[in-house]
């Protein structure tokens, strides 16, 4: 790396080798916040926070209107379920935008599950 | 300017009909093979050639072929060990397969005449489907009754758990839903939108020379979105990746 350019030296591939090897053996074993690196990640992001609103609304209103007709309740548990699917679309929208993936469940800032190191992964 | 409101009697949204093409019938049910089958069957076969011939002369300082097989094998490795890490290694087929398949879908049905199989709900939501189900059972397996932490949100005061739960798991079931609508609804708007101003420049063409003039404006337009809409393909299938990776990292290290 620091020689650049230098053709193919034995030594220099050696020692490109060992980065290679240990990016793909123990040293990467982190899993890194899905906003970060990708040029593209600005434009993957906003396609994915209008649906991402709109889907878990439907998915709450959806439940609500199965439990409804399965258990009589007419119009109670789809206004519920509404209520809470827009909850879920916001914090989906939030987890979005805070690059924490598309995941359930917070994780909080340091709390280094088996994974090591690592600052604000999702 | 008389003319009727349809161009040449094509609705934008003919391009997304399914024909049948070969009949088919097993037992009781209908698996006709229809265009949408017979895209999906192409996409399968270029992806092979795409990759078995640009793996095919193995050479150390790649060709162009060999170099575009060897790009998209690095940028799906590159995504997955970004997002899952070394355990995420052994999904690669699974994510690569997808995200081939998709962006083939989405590639060849930007071909005039061809047929988008992205733009049909039922095609991502099975595909949707399948990584939600499969991702799903990953947790289990990996963490047994341990799973269903993953809805509790931790830092929060059990009083708030009747509340938070019933959140977080719409949260999770919403997706697939997300994931298949996104992939559906942008080739679905994509494709009309182009059909639809493809649709004006006959349409002013047809009505006289000084209107006709306009239809350089459509036309132009028609050519950015073009270039718009293979952007669009391959993000959509970057993103339809991306997001499978995620949830295979949050099955596997739930938190």
């Amino acid at each position: 790396m620091n020689e650049d350019h230098e053709p193919a030296s034995p030594s220099d591939f050696d020692k490109r080798l060992k980065q290679a090897l240990a990016r793909r053996g123990g040293g990467g074993s982190k899993p890194s916040d899905d906003s970060g690196g990708s040029p593209r990640s600005g434009l993957s992001i906003a396609l994915r926070i209008g649906i991402e609103l709109v889907a878990a609304l439907m998915v709450g209103t959806g439940i609500g209107i199965l439990l409804d007709r399965w258990l009589g309740t007419k119009p109670w548990l789809m206004v519920v379920f509404f209520i809470l699917g827009s909850a879920a679309g916001l914090l989906n929208v939030m987890r979005v935008t805070k690059g924490m993936g598309g995941t359930v469940g917070y994780r909080a800032p340091r709390k280094a599950a088996p994974v090591n190191e690592d600052d604000d992964e999702d | 300017m008389a003319a009727e409101h349809t161009g040449g009697g094509h609705s934008p949204l003919a391009q997304f009909e399914i024909h049948p093409l070969v009949p088919l019938k097993l037992g009781n049910y209908d698996i006709t093979f229809t265009n949408s089958a017979l895209m999906m069957l192409i996409a399968m076969l270029a992806i092979t050639l795409f990759l078995t011939l640009g793996a095919r002369r193995r050479a150390l300082v790649p060709g162009r072929w060999q170099s575009m097989a060897e790009l998209s094998y690095e940028f799906i490795a590159n995504l997955l060990r970004d997002t899952v890490g070394n355990q995420g290694r052994r999904y690669f087929p699974f994510v690569f397969t997808l995200f081939m398949f998709v962006l083939f879908g989405n590639l060849l049905g930007l071909l005039p005449y061809s047929f988008t199989f992205t733009s049909h709900i039922i095609v991502t939501f099975v595909m949707a489907l399948a990584i939600f189900i499969g991702v799903t059972i990953l947790g289990f397996a990996k963490h047994g009754i341990h799973f269903f932490t993953f809805f509790v949100p931790p830092g929060v005061s059990p009083v708030m758990w009747p509340l938070l739960i019933p959140i977080e798991i719409i949260s999770y079931l919403s997706r697939p839903v997300s994931l298949s609508v996104r992939l559906f609804a942008n080739m679905l708007a994509g494709h009309t939108l182009l059909k639809v101003f493809a649709g004006f420049i006959p349409q002013l063409l047809g009505a006289g020379v000084a209107l006709g003039i306009t239809g350089i404006l459509p036309f132009v337009f028609v050519v950015a979105l073009t270039g718009l809409e293979f952007v669009i393909a391959f993000l959509q299938a970057y993103v339809f990746a991306i997001l499978t990776c995620l949830y295979i990292n949050d099955a596997l290290h739930l938190h």
